[in-house]
């Protein structure tokens, strides 16, 4: 590559610059600063607002830095009296018509603006003239527009279109009339938009739920890690007096470049909700009571006793979110099974577990996520990325951009901001069908194989499919949350194993929340203990736990009403428990009737602890702000259980000594993806009657994000409705905005009819994780509706 | 989202999809936004001299462009007008050439004339007085105008009272 290296200088320092580079990458590879506002390194070069002028030897004029190649043996000065005069010039005009009252403007003290027009620009405006005004938009309640500061930088346009990949903000109108907005009144939507705060140098685009709450310099800056997805994007947290004031992104190349998606920048709202649970209470004759930690801790590990000594540790069950840290599963699942019982498991939306013995390491993404953008062809399995994990569809769009083939199975078709080649949707009962096609179509033959898939129906998209990911250089099957709770997900995943096997594609999986891989690794599952340890007694997955129902239960950050795959048999089964101890961050009525004691633990950027995303990467990260009231960390709180029950193994004094420990049992295994799945079983599921689809909105996902204020407002957050498309609508005898009655497994609500062309026949769209539809048997199995 | 009735597009009338399918043809298919200014021009010229929103969606969603970059080009070019406007677009020119030969009085006719002021329209409906236009390359015959597709040189106010006088 060296034949690909220029030498340059700048301001006299000898500089090698790779051919192609423009100035300001060489300069800011070299940390030499030159003022800037258009131009931003993931976006392209739109050199529109001069400010990077620098004087080139043997150029007659200044030369934009942004969009001047290097070429060898170039002379640069930065700071010569000609830049500085183009710099100085340059500002002066973009302050024309910039208001100069920074004290009432929200951006004030991080000013991109402020900064460089003290370093770079005069001391005195010569403009005498009026000023033009621009009027505000209301673009949704995430971000906030002064746009009368705006300086047509157009950063968030291009945003919008090269990263985002929806144009929603553009630049109207032309010459002193030329505005930023959307035109229309319209909100901006994507799940990425917050990153525009980021991204605008002045004070036209501000956070909203931030908005006059706290200056730069009176905050803090700390670092965790974001507590929604499997990315585990790396996360600045804003502290102002031990309070979360917001959250912006930490840079970091391999896992979410310097994007955020808006849950993970948007949620801290739901730390300071108003039901968060701040002191610890118990139900003594039917009555609650706030009480000391000592007190609610006895309690606590009395129930536990006695649930084991009079009805077997067999009863004792412990259901935790993906969401909770490694050291808090580690810890859960040491004090189950001190106490004799298995039945531990994070897999809360899971209900086909049937492979669960052959399962890898730790589900996982099969590859870096920096390595999605060189796919050539990636087959997206039940898997609805661009909400559930939107910088992996960030890396999925770069590659699709770059001509890979995107392919789509799944029971609803996801909205993508990029081309797909093919989609597959159908109900969720043909999906394995669809799955076969493909792999028969790729030749997949032998033993048990031949006679399941001689009754699979190859059509021709299925060898569309086969053969665009046969015939790719680097191919992926992606498994995501769909089919993960999908009933008969082990044969899904069995067939995506035969696809990869044969297109020699890496298999992936989509870990749930933020923690699923680190969950696998803690051992929070009834037949692994940590570090994938073998157990000969399996306990009872999460579905046996909510549908056989236990005497006793331990819920670390669940509501399980809204996070399980049954939500009837959910609420059914911790009502008629003996005793449910609830560590969780908030309160709730349901969780006042179903539980005994309540203890309020931190949440995310109140606890230390560890993520391991969905590329196995480990990421620990200090408590960065205070817990409200009296919270204490989860593991603290699970260390005094095992303490109290006289368990081994309870003696840390900080959770890094928990980490360190698992982490030298994992040592250096590795999980395999692809040779970790039974063979298929079936491919058709049984079908009477209408499917429910129901997938959980991104803004319903966990605990927190319900809570997040702002996120609630946007068009992504939606509560339960009946979705249904013309021809089964007619046949129910139903029409857009009727009321209808919607029954599963003895539960029963009304919604409202939505028509929908993306659902497919036979089935019906019912949201899972929203309150709507809280009461409701499994999210994806039969239903029954009747006009309300 | 749900989808309601139909597409976008469908604001667009049978002829205009003819002739922006025309122009389609002039351009590479992978750079169909090409032809959005004479879509635009076609649909404004069918709805009486001025753009909706509507139409503007459908031209987005006809041609396959972000809705945003329709009115984009729309609000730059003076050409088009986003608000209901008189049947008769009349554009006085005021660049330098004309300037010299007396437009200002030309201007201040048309507007007694009619009574409107610059960027009017008549109570009637039937003219429209469109704001500060730039040099339309007639310079050799200033003061003139262009009144709908028409050039009109060589201005004189009993010239301007025959010509606006003609037009129904």
């Amino acid at each position: 590559m060296s034949e690909d290296l220029l030498n340059i200088e700048i301001n006299g320092q000898p500089l090698q610059a790779r051919r192609g580079a423009m100035i300001i990458e060489a300069a800011d590879a070299a940390g030499i600063q030159i003022p800037r506002f258009c131009y931003h390194k993931k976006l392209s070069v739109a050199a529109n607002c001069r400010m990077c002028l620098v004087e080139v030897e043997k150029a007659p004029k200044p030369l934009p830095a942004c969009a001047t190649p290097v070429a060898d043996g170039m002379k640069v000065r930065t700071r010569s009296a000609l830049a500085r005069d183009g710099q100085r010039s340059v500002m002066e005009f973009l302050l024309i018509n910039h208001p100069l009252d920074c004290p009432i403007c929200d951006q004030g003290g991080e000013c991109e603006l402020q900064d460089v027009a003290m370093g770079f620009g005069g001391d005195i405006s010569r403009f005498q003239e009026r000023k033009r005004v621009v009027k505000d938009k209301d673009i949704g309640p995430l971000i906030a527009t002064d746009m009368t500061r705006c300086i047509h930088c157009t950063r968030c346009v291009r945003f919008g279109e090269e990263i985002a990949g929806v144009r929603e903000l553009g630049a109207t109108g032309r010459g002193e009339d030329m505005e930023i907005g959307t035109f229309v009144e319209k909100s901006v939507d994507s799940e990425l938009s917050g990153n525009v705060i980021d991204l605008c140098p002045v004070g036209a685009l501000t956070s909203k739920p931030f908005r006059y709450s706290a200056r730069s310099w009176e905050m803090v800056q700390r670092s965790t890690i974001a507590a929604h997805d499997a990315v585990g994007s790396n996360l600045h947290v804003h502290v102002r007096r031990n309070r979360v004031m917001r959250v912006v992104p930490r840079e970091n190349e391999d896992v979410n470049e310097t994007w955020i998606s808006d849950r993970d920048r948007f949620s801290y709202e739901g730390l300071y909700s108003e039901d968060r649970l701040s002191a610890p209470a118990i139900k003594r004759g039917g009555s609650w009571a706030d009480v000391d930690w000592d007190v609610a801790l006895d309690f606590a590990a009395n129930g536990i006793r006695r649930v084991v000594a009079e009805r077997g540790a067999q009863q004792l069950g412990a259901l935790a979110s993906p969401n909770s840290t490694l050291e808090e599963l580690c810890l859960l699942q040491k004090l189950l099974r001190g106490m004799g019982s298995s039945n531990v498991d994070h897999r809360l939306r899971q209900a086909d577990f049937s492979d669960q013995d052959v399962a890898p390491l730790f589900p996982w993404l099969g590859q870096s996520i920096a390595d999605l953008e060189l796919l050539d062809a990636v087959l997206l399995v039940g898997a609805d990325v661009r909400k559930e994990q939107p910088l992996i569809n960030n890396r999925l769009r770069k590659a699709a951009l770059r001509g890979a083939g995107i392919m789509v199975v799944n029971a609803l078709e996801p909205n993508f901001n990029y081309p797909t080649e093919a989609a597959m949707i159908v109900p969720p009962g043909d999906m394995p069908g669809v799955l076969a096609g493909i792999a028969k179509a790729l030749g997949v033959r032998g033993g048990k194989r031949d006679k399941l898939l001689e009754s699979a129906q190859v059509e021709p998209a299925h060898e569309a499919i086969a053969e665009r990911l046969k015939n790719a250089g680097r191919a992926s099957v992606l498994v995501g949350a769909f089919a993960t709770s999908h009933p008969q997900a082990a044969d899904l995943r069995a067939l995506a194993g035969l696809i990869c096997e044969a297109a020699d594609a890496a298999l992936g999986y989509l870990p749930a929340g933020a923690n699923g891989a680190g969950a696998w690794l803690a051992g929070a599952l009834p037949h692994r203990g940590p570090a994938g340890q073998m157990l000969a007694d399996a306990g009872a997955d999460a579905q046996a736990m909510m549908h056989d129902g236990l005497a006793g239960y331990v819920l670390l950050g669940v509501e399980p009403e809204l996070d399980c795959w049954d939500s009837a048999a959910a609420s059914n089964s911790l009502r008629e428990a003996d005793f449910v101890v609830a560590l969780t961050a908030y309160r709730t009525s349901e969780m006042d009737e179903y539980a005994d004691v309540l203890l309020p633990v931190s949440l995310f950027a109140e606890t230390s602890g560890t993520f391991v995303n969905a590329e196995g990467r480990w990421q620990s990260f200090e408590a960065v702000a205070a817990p409200v009231g009296d919270a204490r960390p989860g593991w603290r709180v699970l260390r005094v259980l095992g303490n109290l029950l006289d368990l081994e193994g309870f003696v840390y004094t900080d959770s890094q000594q928990i980490r360190d420990e698992l982490k030298d049992k994992v040592g250096e295994a590795r999980a395999d993806n692809n040779a970790a799945w039974r063979e298929p079983s079936r491919l058709d599921g049984k079908r009477s009657g209408l499917t429910r689809i129901g997938d959980v909105p991104v803004y319903a996902v966990d605990p927190v994000v319900r809570r997040g204020k702002a996120l609630q407002g946007t068009r992504d957050a939606c509560d339960a409705r009946l979705g249904l498309n013309a021809t089964v609508a007619a046949k129910l005898g139903l029409q857009q905005g009727d009321r209808a009655r919607v029954t599963q497994e003895g539960g029963e609500v009304v919604l409202e009819v939505e028509l929908d062309t993306r659902v497919p026949d036979d089935c019906v769209h019912v949201r899972a994780g929203v309150p709507g539809s809280v009461g409701l048997g499994p999210c994806i199995g039969e239903i029954k509706i009747s006009k309300a | 989202m749900s989808e309601a009735t139909g597409r976008k597009s469908d604001s667009l009338s049978a002829h205009a999809r003819e002739e922006i399918d025309r122009w389609l043809e002039r351009y590479p298919s992978d750079q169909r936004q090409s032809a959005v200014l004479a879509a635009l021009q076609e649909v404004q010229h069918e709805n009486g001299g001025f753009l909706t929103r509507e139409l503007m969606d459908g031209v987005a969603d006809y041609i396959g462009m972000p809705e945003i970059a329709v009115y984009e080009v729309a609000s730059f070019y003076s050409m088009f007008e986003l608000k209901p406007v008189g049947r008769h677009s009349i554009s006085v020119c005021t660049n330098i050439s004309c300037m010299l030969c007396g437009s200002d009085d030309i201007l201040e006719y048309i507007e007694k004339k009619l009574g409107i002021k610059l960027g009017e329209s008549t109570a009637d409906g039937k003219f429209f007085l469109k704001k500060e236009e730039e040099c339309l390359a007639a310079c050799r015959s200033a003061p003139m105008m262009q009144v709908d597709h028409v050039y009109y040189e060589d201005l004189t106010p009993a010239k301007v009272d025959e010509i606006l006088d003609k037009l129904e």
